[in-house]
């Protein structure tokens, strides 16, 4: 009981800083650095989410956010590239999610029968097809991509925006704690462990894999639609294989299995693009913002090989340790999940 | 194509199959009007440079993915790495190759012999192979068996390796000469063919011929295959398979390395190179079904068909839609087998 309590009161005071940030943080943390880490805070964590309650790695999570940018493009745009359908932000918004539920169905479907390492490879092949896709078919954008897309008066401000990543992240995130106790969510975490059981029990077992997918796709696709909105434009380069190893690289700094920890991990990655170029010293030893990549693959090597549940695995134990020493009884730590049994 | 189901009834989804492959088929040989190609029927020097042009291409794609399949056969290690293999080798083969020859831009075919080709990709090769190597002792041979944590440390090799190379090679497109000895052209009915292609193809056949022979005469291939199918037992038997990983990792680097230069003297390389020849080889083993060799060739077979044939046999207007089409295949084999043409179930 007090460890729930503690839980929402830290989960409390974290949606208390969000909600005030704008008060004190200046208007380029506001802009660049938190609205991005809230936005991939959110596909990083449609991807723990399957993840975790599923146990499908899926790197099809870019392709999901990028069909639902490319839609809300087509539909809202009036020039340019793209359909040119020219309606209202709010329609483009909900045509938008509605095709990535649909192909979210599909893919997940296709996919809903590979299990482990095979569904990682079929996800990545459809990030990759994805992306050559939205290059080459000019009917929906073409390499250029689309540009001069605006929100909805109500969301037009970088404020204004941060707070509906904001809004979007709590709500998701509470969506995500509420739907584990649900009749879907246990049937889901019985998938994961032993489909062969759950389908003898009379559960359809690809059937659960295919909607996990979908509301992975669903919760992605909001992602795609507030990044569209944030950025207003998008284009094939925001979906390319390297933005989908990125958002695997953020979900495994926070931690693969931890839903907070998805936000956590955008927040360092997104920090760590912004102000690496500030930290004293650190182009003496060869490192310059220009190596930021080699920089995030060092991280995720040292977190993969020396903790596997991330930030979130270092922080709880760094937590449980404090609570040792202080208060002299050996503290319920939480529970380590191995990475993957294999 | 057809499943092997242990009940003798034929499954809905082979007959749809059967339909689209007829259907396919049919179009390509008569119907296609309106295409870049015409129907086979009446361009048939058309339709026999898009098959050779999708069996050389084939060659290509067999030497890249059979090192993949045949690190994940054995160790069920998915190298994500696999392309940044690719892409060093590329770069290196094409570094040495300008070396060589003694300039570094506006090389022709006439400038490379034999050697200045050969050497330049053995070196590539050697390179991605002693980095492969180092990458498996360092990072992966202490974690075997766990396929995911495997699969996230190669991805962070993938991730430095790739802004490295950026660093080390810059951003633009390079290529890699054919020696002069293989660049002919002769014609097909009329189509003008280069025998770089053949040449290509011809390489591919040599690993491929070799890999046979390594795994199906020689002892360590044998061990392989048997590890294949029981670690424990080949373990337990006395033999010392941490080398035989090492080895096998080893040469899986190598044939990315090969296929490295092979594709940059086919399509050239460039940054992004990487990812796509991850791609290409992911969409070749699981359509032949991982850590099978055969599994490979017929993937990369049918892949590399599809990849000639789309742009060639789509209406006109159409012809951008031919990526569809490899999303179409891998669809296809997935819902007869999901675990590939010749993979077995975990």
């Amino acid at each position: 009981m007090t460890n729930v309590l503690r839980r929402n009161w830290l989960f409390l005071l974290v949606v208390l800083v969000i909600l005030t940030l704008p008060l004190y943080g200046s208007n380029y943390f506001i802009r660049a650095v938190m609205s991005r880490a809230l936005i991939l805070g959110l596909v990083a964590s449609s991807l723990v989410f399957l993840s975790k309650f599923a146990g499908m790695v899926s790197l099809a999570q870019t392709l999901m956010y990028g069909v639902a940018g490319f839609m809300v493009g087509n539909a809202v745009a009036d020039s340019g590239r793209g359909l040119l359908l020219g309606w209202d932000a709010w329609v483009g918004m909900y045509f938008a999610l509605a095709i990535t539920v649909v192909v979210a169905l599909f893919f997940g479907a296709i996919a809903s029968r590979s299990t482990g390492i095979y569904f990682l490879m079929l996800t990545l092949t459809y990030a990759v097809i994805g992306y050559y896709f939205f290059g080459q078919v000019t009917t929906f954008s073409g390499f250029g991509g689309i540009s001069g897309i605006t929100p909805p008066d109500v969301l037009n401000g970088p404020t204004r925006i941060y707070y509906a990543a904001a809004a979007v992240s709590i709500l998701i995130y509470i969506f995500y704690r509420a739907i584990a106790r649900t009749p879907f969510g246990l049937a889901l975490q019985g998938v994961r462990d032993d489909p062969v059981r759950m389908t003898s029990l009379g559960f359809n077992v690809p059937m659960h894999r295919t909607l996990a997918f979908v509301l992975a796709g669903f919760i992605a696709g909001l992602a795609g639609v507030l990044n569209i909105w944030w950025k207003g434009q998008i284009d094939p380069q925001s979906i390319t294989i390297a933005r989908t190893i990125d958002v695997l690289v953020i979900a495994v700094i926070g931690g693969i299995s931890s839903l907070e920890g998805a936000w956590l991990g955008a927040l360092v990655f997104v920090l760590a693009n912004n102000y690496l170029r500030v930290v004293p010293l650190i182009d003496k030893i060869g490192l310059t913002q220009d190596r930021f990549r080699t920089i995030v693959g060092i991280l995720v090597l040292v977190i993969v090989v020396l903790s596997p549940e991330g930030l979130t695995g270092i922080l709880q134990k760094a937590w449980a340790f404090v609570r040792r020493k202080t208060s002299g009884s050996v503290g319920e730590g939480p529970k380590q999940e191995a990475i993957d049994s294999g | 194509m057809q499943a092997q189901t242990m009940k003798p009834k034929v499954r809905p989804a082979t007959v749809i199959v059967g339909l689209i492959l007829a259907g396919v088929l049919a179009w390509v040989l008569f119907l296609a009007n309106g295409t870049a190609a015409e129907p086979a029927f009446s361009d048939p020097g058309e339709f026999l440079v898009t098959v050779l042009d999708g069996i050389t291409l084939a060659g290509l794609l067999f030497v890249v993915a059979s090192g993949f399949t045949l690190i994940f056969g054995l160790m069920r290690t998915v190298n994500m790495a696999h392309g940044s293999l690719f892409l060093v080798a590329a770069f290196l083969a094409i570094e040495v190759q300008q070396d060589m020859v003694g300039k570094t831009r506006s090389i022709v075919a006439e400038d490379v012999g034999l050697a200045e080709w050969f050497v330049p990709m053995l070196v590539g090769a050697a390179v991605a192979a002693v980095i492969g190597l180092i990458v498996y002792q360092l990072l992966l041979s202490w974690n075997q068996g766990q396929e995911l944590r495997q699969a996230l440390i190669t991805v962070a090799v993938s991730v430095i390796i790739a802004d490295q190379a950026l660093e080390r090679f810059g951003g633009l497109a390079k290529t890699m000469v054919w020696p002069g000895d293989v660049t002919h052209y002769f014609e097909i009915f009329g189509t003008r063919y280069a025998t770089t292609r053949l040449f290509m193809l011809s390489i591919a056949i040599v690993v491929a011929i070799g890999l046979w022979i390594w795994l199906t005469k020689t002892r360590m291939g044998i061990v392989i295959r048997a590890g294949v199918d029981d670690q424990d037992m080949v373990r337990a038997l006395g033999v010392r398979i941490s080398i035989v990983f090492a080895v096998t990792f080893f040469v899986g680097a190598f044939l990315a390395g090969v296929g490295g230069a092979m594709g940059a003297s086919f399509a050239g390389v460039s940054t992004g190179t990487d990812g796509a020849w991850l791609l290409n080889s992911l969409v070749v083993v699981i359509i032949g079904g991982l850590g099978s060799l055969r599994g490979a060739a017929a993937g990369a077979l049918l892949f590399g068909m599809v990849q000639s044939l789309s742009p060639a046999y789509l209406p006109v207007q159409y012809n951008f839609y031919s990526i569809i089409l490899t999303f179409a295949l891998l669809a296809i084999v997935l819902v007869v087998r999901p675990y590939g043409l010749f993979g077995r179930p975990e």
